[in-house]
Formats: structure tokens, sequence, C-alpha cells
């Protein structure tokens, strides 16, 4: 179906980083864990295409092993 | 009131004085699977001599969900009305976070199908009703403490020695069926890899005797109250008794779990209360495994001994008696005549991909109720937490996807206008005809479905309803007409849009793989 799309995106990153950075702002490291592992999985199910979770999986695991 | 434990008859068997001819299929094991395979095979006219090492039924509740299509196939076995009347009826399970329920699920939200969706039912019932079926029938010959010591194999014949209480003895069989359980000996013998996957964790497993009025349904709780940060399962069964699971984890030293002491504590905690009878006591661990091949010459593995897998999902006695609906056809064509032995090579691909799909359905469940430490963990903690808040991630809470049967991967003419749930490969979805159901015409024999259309294939059963709301549903769809090829086991080989003799005829031979 849709390509996972790794052009800029998102009209305000900048801000989108800053409110990713302040969620996170207060919280224990595993806190952190928790609210990371729950966007993940609230972003999967919006997405909802395998194949682009698939690619943004790949990606995301590119390199870092 | 616990069930009363009747020994089955011993018979010094005819082979301890004099030699016995070859029989046409030997089945090691008389438990569920053994015994339905004993039936299956009747009900095509195959003989078989049943041996049993033992002489009474399953001890303790062991396998108690029955799903929909094991009904459908002890239905054909005879026994099917028996174990639902006897049985506890269910479709609905509950699965709890702490105490709050996250999740349910309906397993049979349409009318329509003779069989409920789900009955328990302790397996010494199962086995009790299938041995009084197989002690009636003439085809079959039941011997129990009948234990095989050896098996072998040469050219067109498997031979057994049999250890009795009488001394030993030699049997040879065209097939030699081993129904033989988890810890199959057959398998062993024959020194055949059981590869898979331990899970490193203990579940204790409870049956109790308790007046309650809980409802018909199959409730799963993770991290409850009464079991801190574990997980627990209840299900309903007859005669008042009540199947508890509780996880241990892995440090838990199943001969201390076991003992009264300890148990009784730990169910009062969940039924609140002390006014019940422990009944039956068990500790397990999960294992997901099957052997490469479940056909090995004129060795065939059926049951637990082909695979085994861990409990969530009833996916273990209901895979077993899949297998036997799958070979019995089978086996009965080769053995009279009818097919080549490349039509076992069937049974041996089909039911490895139902294994391996039950493999991956119950090593999935295991690992969400059992994560280890790191991710597993988190992902599965922030699953049950995203679930209280999200309506996703409800349906992603893992406490065992249940028994369905499989599809299996066929090559066969279709056609996009028909309905997914009757798609080659699929068992026929079952519909009222008339004072009857669909799926009790269908089986035994191959047989043609006619809807909306004439068909007429020599020395071939056609069935031509009239087209009824469910029938247009679940095999129309949206053709007027379609023409279906259903397996002796009741399973879709092909399907058309309209009568072709030509490529029915094509279909026919596919089936018996004599193309």
């Amino acid at each position: 179906m849709s390509a996972l799309i790794t052009s800029p995106n998102l009209s305000d990153h900048d801000g989108f980083y800053a409110d990713l950075l302040a969620t996170h702002k207060g919280l224990s490291e595993a806190q952190s864990h928790a609210l990371n592992a729950q966007l993940i999985l609230i972003l999967a199910n919006h997405i909802g295409d395998r194949q682009t979770l698939d690619a943004a999986l790949k990606l995301a695991a590119k390199d870092l092993r | 009131m616990p069930y009363d434990y009747k020994p089955f008859p011993y018979r010094p068997p005819l082979g301890l004085t004099q030699p016995e001819t070859t029989h046409p299929v030997i089945i090691v094991g008389a438990g569920p699977i053994g015994l339905a395979m004993a039936l299956e095979l009747a009900n095509y006219g195959v003989r078989s001599v049943v041996l049993d090492d033992n002489n009474v039924v399953s001890v303790g509740s062991r396998a108690i969900c029955w799903s929909k299509r094991s009904l459908e196939i002890l239905d054909r076995l005879g026994v099917g009305d028996k174990a639902v009347e006897k049985g506890v009826t269910w479709k609905v399970g509950r699965t709890f976070h702490r105490d709050k329920e996250v999740f349910n699920f309906d397993l049979l939200p349409e009318d329509g199908h003779k069989m409920p969706a789900f009955v328990n039912l302790q397996q010494y019932y199962v086995e009790q009703y299938l041995a009084e079926a197989a002690l009636q029938c003439d085809l079959i010959d039941l011997r129990f403490k009948n234990k095989v010591i050896e098996v072998s194999q040469s050219g067109e014949t498997a031979r057994v020695r049999i250890e009795t209480p009488d001394g030993a003895y030699d049997l040879s069989g065209q097939y030699v069926i081993a129904c033989d359980g988890a810890k199959s000996p057959i398998r062993a013998m024959m020194g055949l890899d059981f590869d898979g996957e331990l899970f490193e964790e203990r579940f204790l497993i409870a049956d109790i005797e308790m007046q309650a009025d809980m409802p018909s349904e199959r409730r799963f709780w993770f991290e409850p109250t009464f079991h801190s940060g574990q997980s627990a399962l209840l299900h309903k069964q007859p005669d008042n008794i009540y199947r508890i699971d509780l996880q241990l984890g892995w440090d838990a030293v199943p001969e201390v779990e076991k003992q009264p002491e300890v148990v009784i504590p730990r169910i009062e905690k969940v039924v609140g209360h002390s006014d019940f009878a422990l009944d039956w006591v068990s500790v397990y661990t999960f294992q997901c495994r099957r052997l490469d091949r479940f056909v090995h010459d004129r060795v065939i593995f059926v049951g637990d001994s082909a695979h085994v897998v861990s409990p969530f999902g009833a996916r273990g006695g209901n895979g077993g008696l899949q297998d036997v609906d799958n070979i019995g056809w089978k086996l009965a064509a080769v053995l009279q005549g009818r097919a080549s032995s490349a039509l076992l090579e069937t049974y041996n691909s089909e039911r490895v991909h139902g294994s391996d799909e039950n493999i991956l359905n119950s090593a999935r469940a295991t690992k969400f109720m059992t994560p280890s430490d790191g991710a597993e963990r988190l992902f599965r903690d922030q699953v049950l937490a995203l679930a209280a808040k999200a309506p996703f991630a409800r349906s992603w809470v893992n406490s065992g996807r249940l028994s369905v049967p499989a599809v299996y991967p066929m090559d066969a003419p279709d056609h996009d206008a028909l309905p997914n749930a009757s798609r080659p490969g699929a068992v026929a979805p079952d519909a009222p005809l008339g004072n009857d159901w669909l799926l009790h015409q269908l089986g035994g024999r191959p047989v043609i479905l006619a809807l909306g259309c004439e068909a007429k294939v020599e020395g071939i059963e056609v069935l031509t309803p009239d087209v009824t709301d469910t029938l247009q549903k679940r095999y129309l769809g949206a053709s007027d007409s379609a023409v279906y090829l259903a397996r002796p086991d009741q399973v879709i080989a092909a399907r058309w849009t309209s009568f072709d003799e030509m490529a029915i005829a094509l279909a026919i031979n596919a089936m018996w793989c004599t193309a």
C-alpha cells in the first residue's frame, strides 16, 4: 500500500520534538519507557498499514545491532 | 460428585497363543485421539486394533475445552450430542486486568450452526463416550493393558512388539498410527527429533468441586489482586467442577505446589471462601514443539505425539481431532485402493500447516502472559495499561486465541464473488437445512453442493437444497449460483459460480491425488 515516508512530512517538526520532550519531562526512566511504548502502540494502530509499519521497524532497527 | 473411574476389561489377546494376520491399522493409544481415530476409520469401513498400556480413562480433567469443529467431528463419530448435552456450553471469554474487565470476545456471534462455539467437558467423559462407542463397534478391537515396547517397519508392513500381563507378542499392520500422546514412546523408539520451544513458566492447574452460580464463560485475569502479579484462568465444567489455572513462576517447585496445604490457600483467595473440595491438581510447563514430518512411511503420528502447544487457546485436543478428521478418509482411500499413498502426503502437509498455526498462536499468547524481562514485559504491561483508556488496545490483550479450524492452503478453482468463509481449504460452514443441518449431509464421502443451479456428476452425490438466507450468505455472497465440491472431511476442495463438468472432474482427481 503506502510506502513509509522518509522525507520531511511534519509541518512543525521542531514544535513536535519539543512537545515530545515536554511530555517526558519529570518522568522516571521507567515511566519514559512506558510512555514511549504506549506512543508506539497508539501510532501503529493509527497507521494501520502493516507494510508501512514493517518498513518503519526495519528503518529503526538498521545499524542498531 | 467426583468421577467414578471404572477399569476397562483386559482380555488375553489372540497373538499370545498364535500369530495374528496382518491388520490394516494398529492404533497406539486409547486416549481421545486414538479412540476417535478408530471410530473415524470404522466409519469408512476400516478395521483397527487399538492398544493402550492402561485400562482407565484420563486421570484429571486435562483437555476440557472442545471447539465447535471438534464437536462437529465428534458428531460424525456418534458422540457429539452426548458431549454437548453433558458439557457446559460457552462462547464468551472475559479478560480482566487487576479486577477490571479489559476485553471480551464472542466466539460464535451468529446463529444457524448445529454446534456451539465451545463446550467444556472433562477429558475423562470424552474418552468414556468414545470408548463406549468403540467397544460396541465390530470393526474396532480395543486392547487394554497392551503396552507397545518396540516398533519397526519394512516394505509394506509395520510391526509392534507388545507387553501384556500374560507376556509379550508381536503384531503387524499395514499402518501403525501413533496416538500415544505428548511423551509418545513410539516417537522416542524411532529416535525422532521433537523440536520447538520450552517456556520457562509453571502453572498450577486444579479442579475443584463447589456449589456456585458462576456464568458459563471463560475468565482470565492478568495481575489479579487475588494472585498478585501473576495470571489466572477459570473455567466451569459439568458436575460443579471448576478448573482454575494459576501462574506460579519458573522458580516454583512442582512437588511443593501440588501439596493440598499449599494449593488450598491459593484457591481460597480465588473463590473467596473455603467451601470446596480439591478434585485434581497438577503443575505444568508449556512447550510448543512438533515433529518435522507426521508421516514416516508406515508409521503415522496423530495428535500430541506429532505436536504439542501451550494450553491457552485450546489447541491441543482440538488440533488432534482435526488431525483425525484430515487423515481418516485419506488412509481409508489408500487402504481400499481408491488412492495412492501420495494422498497421505497431503495429511502431512495440511496438518503441519495446521500445527504451525496452532504453535504460532499458542506461542504468542504464552509470550504475552509470561513476558521475559525487558522489552517483552514493557510492551505487555503497556498494552494492558493502554487497554483501560483506548479501545484498540483491548484486542491486543492476548489471553489465548481460541482454536478455529485451519484453512488449508490450496491451489484450487475459486471465484472472487463467493464468500470468504467457504473458500477452498476451509471447513464448510454449517447451515440449517429444513429439519437437518448441512454439515450432517456432508462428510463421509465427497459431495457436490449445487446452489441456484443443477449439477450432475457420475458417481458423486449432489445436494441441491433450496437457497435460504443463510446459504446465500455463507455460500453464494454476490453470486446467484454456485457449485461446491466438499471432501469427505467436510473441507471445501473447489468451487465455481456455475456447473462445469470438466472442471469438476479435474478437481475430483486432484482431491484424490489421482490427477
